[in-house]
């Protein structure tokens, strides 16, 4: 498979493979991968987990471990050499140099323990050889390049106290450093809010527009694809299996899997609830404040508002979104409603208090009551069998049923959610991460609930099977006339299945209101922001977000 | 409750849905402990250590069955009697005392003339004495006597030569007593004391431990304070201290170490649920209702049991030797007890005697290297790495 590009190719990867061997078992992660990267562009490599997206970018630089990992076939020619059989001190040389990567996790890949004018110094005087005032004065354009305010300031700030944002963004400084050929970036942004997303995407758009550097772009998400590169190759299965000019291949996909991807996307509208449905829960000027002690004797000295005052009811058959960034504090108020931490503010349910119940007390309401997390790998204990994790509710709340019964209505929940139950009796990690996660969902039916909480039930997972778990979860609202109180950062997620949505920022509700009513016509600044950058990957004027 | 959970149960006339139960039982293991398994027989030198060690201490265990004073079976005028279990008095045989002395050759004609005696493969126990002793005690491994040195106690005895006389395979210690039975009876005892030490001082610092790390807050903090005084204390000193005033017994000495060791595993125990506490799957346990005694037992335990399976062959091993050094500086067990740490002070006291030195070190050596192989076998099959891999 060869790409053809106009220009003479920088990178040029041909029939590339990597076999990773472990405990004798070889897993072939690439197969006969072939694309070329051309001066000044942009190819996106875009597929869903597993696809072997990461591994080709990373082969490219050699920085796999060695063994497990090996290459059977394939060259990767770099301005003509061919870094497949480089010397390790060739390598080095282009690593950081010619070609820079930039990775996801911004908080591990900077050393927690040093300053940021001694990361960025480090790479400047290694390859550059400046040192003192000179590496100092570079380090300052590359902040100011980047887009760090005050870049003076915050010389001496090490990583825990910059931002997330912030911190990609000294990142790609020092990837910037040695004004590279080709900048590698493996998902630089799936790690950051979308408003910030978006900002690092148009930094990284205008730098490669001022310096001319090409970019190998490793995402899953379609959306950062169409916004950003040139051209893409999809790849599935370690296999490229179309490739093209972004526009041809958004517009006229090929492949069916790439037709397939395309079509994932969540569908559908929240319908709102029947005009008498009575409401299940409520919670009125709900606060969850964790004090920030202080000095010798633990002094209260002010607190921390993860929730503060917020007021909202679920009625029955309805979705309320609960959207916002990192850190708005939508999780807590997940939590806090199910008292699953500790709270101030009353919480009815079907008319009861649950406030001021003691865990006692609690224990028979919570069948009703459930909830879905976001990790499914984090969620269900690896030392349950799938009939024990689904079951586990039953043998606490279900007193008086036979072994027999219980494994039958565990069956039944598995089958509602689209498993078979013959496979009841393995073990979770002989499930994918959607399977998981309906392993997860049925957990939370078997007890037959009247609410559940869905704290980002889709952000792990791929994006055809976010549209699965989407349809699932509206399909066992409509039969079972489920209150949802869905979380998420995914507004495409919240507006597939969302009636009323509230958009939190620092605890507080910005805004609420009718689903149509918020995306249609956002009234605040920031949820417009919120949806700019989300559904168009734009940025938002100073201020209104943080960076 | 139960009957709106019994709604979503279908008429009894469905079709079922659900699979047939897997066979339970022992030998169904989950396959993360089948793969366990297979991790610790991977590391063949722990394996086999494994077995060797449970052969020898399941042979210790029964002790008197190998090396005793006293027959295993008799049968005596056509009775059977078990002297192994049953003390006789030696009336039975035509005595007087109020115990049988086995050894004595008037009771051994008596039985041999009116029945016979299964006798155990060592004719010692670990406190019996041989009288005739070819020269003085301690006395060297009968397999190294010179024929001369025999002679004057064989001709007394009516024997050909060192051939005839009794047989202390090892030697016998400074006060006449069979080293080979010592070191049986010992090596249980070690064993014994290092098992029980070990297993209580877990249960009890997993329980601590767990308290601490599932609560966190004030518990853990005034907790962690008391450790921290209580583990300051010199052990070592205090035992001296006390035995100075009572003479520690097997299960007084078990009590007194055990105030102190029950702190090794707390941090690692209080650690691990301290992480554990916040994963996904607690907190969903939490949802659907589940007390917290059952949340630490089925979901946050095991994760903390990785940890203590790691480290307890370790226990093992430092309660034995802790027992060994207190009865080498005379602080352990009660004088005459069988065990391996006097055996040393005699190898240190005697030195023209290396056989109780060597034997003693040859003992303890082998013991904790096992030991520390099984260890490094646990350790590889509780290794995550391996077993999630």
């Amino acid at each position: 498979m060869n790409t053809v590009s106009p220009l003479p190719p920088l990178l040029s990867v041909r029939d590339l493979s990597v076999v990773f061997r472990q405990g004798g078992k070889e897993t072939l992660a690439v197969d006969h991968v072939s694309f070329d990267v051309a001066a000044g562009e942009t190819v996106a490599l875009v597929g869903e987990s597993g696809s072997g997206k990461s591994v080709t970018a990373l082969s490219v630089l050699r920085l796999l471990s060695y063994p497990p990992a090996h290459h059977p076939s394939g060259s990767v020619l770099f301005k003509g050499e061919d870094l497949m059989t480089a010397s390790e001190e060739a390598l080095r040389k282009v690593r950081g140099n010619a070609i820079t990567m930039v990775f996801q996790e911004p908080m591990t890949s900077l050393n927690p323990l040093h300053p940021i004018e001694r990361q960025i110094g480090e790479i400047v005087s290694l390859h550059k050889g400046l040192s003192g005032d000179k590496a100092r004065q570079r380090t300052l354009e590359l902040l100011t390049q980047v887009g760090i305010r005050d870049p003076e300031g915050r010389l001496g700030a090490y990583p825990h106290e910059l931002s997330g944002g912030q911190r990609q963004r000294v990142m790609i400084a020092m990837a910037l450093a040695n004004a590279p050929d080709l900048l590698v970036a493996d998902e630089p942004t799936t790690a950051l809010d979308v408003t910030v997303q978006a900002q690092i995407l148009r930094l990284l758009a205008d730098l490669k527009r001022d310096t001319g550097m090409a970019m190998l772009f490793i995402t899953h998400d379609l959306g950062i694809v169409r916004k950003i590169a040139d051209r893409v190759c999809v790849m599935t299965q370690g296999r490229i299996v179309e490739h093209g000019p972004v526009e041809r291949v958004f517009t006229h996909p090929e492949h069916p899997y790439t037709q397939r991807l395309l079509a994932a996307e969540p569908k559908g509208r929240g319908t709102p609830p029947k005009a008498d449905a009575p409401v299940i829960v409520a919670a009125d000027d709900l606060k969850v404040w964790f004090p920030i002690r202080k000095g010798f004797l633990k002094k209260t000295v002010g607190h921390v508002k993860a929730v503060d005052g917020i007021s909202v009811s679920v009625r029955e058959g309805e979705t309320v979104g609960v959207v916002g960034e990192s850190g708005s504090g939508k999780t807590t108020l997940g939590l806090a409603i199910l008292r699953l931490i500790a709270s101030q503010g009353p919480i009815v349910y079907l008319g009861q208090r649950l406030d001021g119940l003691s865990s006692r007390a609690m224990r028979p309401l919570r069948r009703n009551l459930q909830i879905v997390f976001q990790d499914p790998y984090g969620s269900l204990s690896p030392r349950l069998s799938v009939a024990d994790i689904v079951g586990e509710g039953l043998t606490v709340q279900g007193q008086g049923l036979s072994l027999e019964e219980q494994r039958e209505i565990v069956a039944r929940a598995l089958v509602d959610v689209g498993l078979d139950p013959a496979a009841m009796d393995r073990y979770p990690h002989e499930f994918s991460g959607g399977q998981r996660q309906r392993i997860a969902i049925a957990r939370a039916m078997a007890l037959s609930p009247k609410f559940v909480v869905l704290d980002e039930p889709t952000s792990a997972l791929d994006m055809s099977v976010q549209a699965q778990i989407v349809d699932l979860l509206r399909d066992l609202q409509a039969r079972r006339n489920l209150a949802y109180l869905f979380i998420s950062h995914d507004l495409r997620v919240v507006r597939a299945l969302a009636s009323h949505v509230v958009v939190m920022q620092n605890g507080k509700v910005v805004e609420q209101g009718p689903a149509d009513q918020v995306f249609d016509a956002p009234q605040t600044d920031y949820t417009r922001a919120l949806f700019a950058a989300a559904f168009r990957l734009e940025t938002a004027d100073a201020g209104v977000v943080r960076e | 409750m139960t009957d709106v959970l019994a709604r979503s149960l279908p008429a009894l006339d469905a079709p079922r849905l659900a699979p047939p139960l897997p066979r339970k039982g022992v030998l169904r293991l989950s396959p993360l402990n089948a793969r366990r398994l297979d991790n610790f027989q991977a590391n063949r030198r722990g394996y086999w250590s494994f077995w060797i060690f449970m052969v020898l201490f399941v042979l210790c265990l029964f002790a008197e069955l190998i090396a005793n004073d006293r027959p295993i079976l008799v049968r005596y005028k056509g009775e059977i009697l078990f002297p192994v279990v049953v003390n006789y008095p030696e009336e039975k045989f035509g005595g007087f005392l109020a115990q049988t002395d086995y050894r004595d050759p008037v009771i051994l004609k008596e039985i041999a003339e009116n029945g016979w005696a299964l006798w155990p493969v060592v004719r010692f126990a670990s406190n019996t004495i041989n009288l005739d002793l070819p020269t003085a005690a301690p006395s060297p491994p009968s397999w190294l006597l010179k024929e001369e040195t025999c002679r004057p106690i064989a001709e007394k005895k009516g024997v050909q030569g060192c051939q005839g006389l009794e047989w202390n395979w090892l030697g016998t210690d400074d006060g006449g007593r069979d080293v080979l039975a010592r070191i049986i009876y010992g090596f249980r005892i070690s064993v014994l004391f290092g098992l029980i030490l070990a297993v209580i001082s877990s249960a009890i610092g997993i329980l601590a431990g767990a308290i601490q790390g599932y609560f966190g807050g004030r518990i853990d903090l005034y907790f962690q304070r008391v450790i921290e005084i209580w583990s300051a204390i010199p052990s070592l000193y205090l035992l001296m201290i006390l035995s100075n005033f009572f003479q520690p017994s097997f299960f007084t000495l078990l009590g007194i170490l055990l105030l102190f060791s029950w702190v090794a595993l707390v941090h690692v125990v209080r650690a691990e649920f301290l992480r554990a506490r916040n994963f996904d799957y607690v907190r969903a346990a939490r949802a659907l209702g589940l007390s917290d005694a059952t949340i630490m037992v089925k979901h946050v335990l095991p994760n903390a049991m990785v940890a203590t399976m790691t480290f307890l062959p370790f226990i093992l091993n430092g309660s034995i030797t802790t027992l060994t050094s207190l009865d080498f500086l005379g602080f352990g067990l009660p004088p005459g007890s069988p065990s391996l740490g006097e055996l040393l002070l005699q190898g240190k006291s005697n030195v023209a005697a290396p056989w109780l030195g060597l034997t003693g070190f040859a003992v303890i050596a082998v013991m904790l290297s096992l030991l520390i192989f099984i260890g490094e076998a646990v350790r590889d099959a509780f290794d995550p790495r391996k077993t999630f891999a």
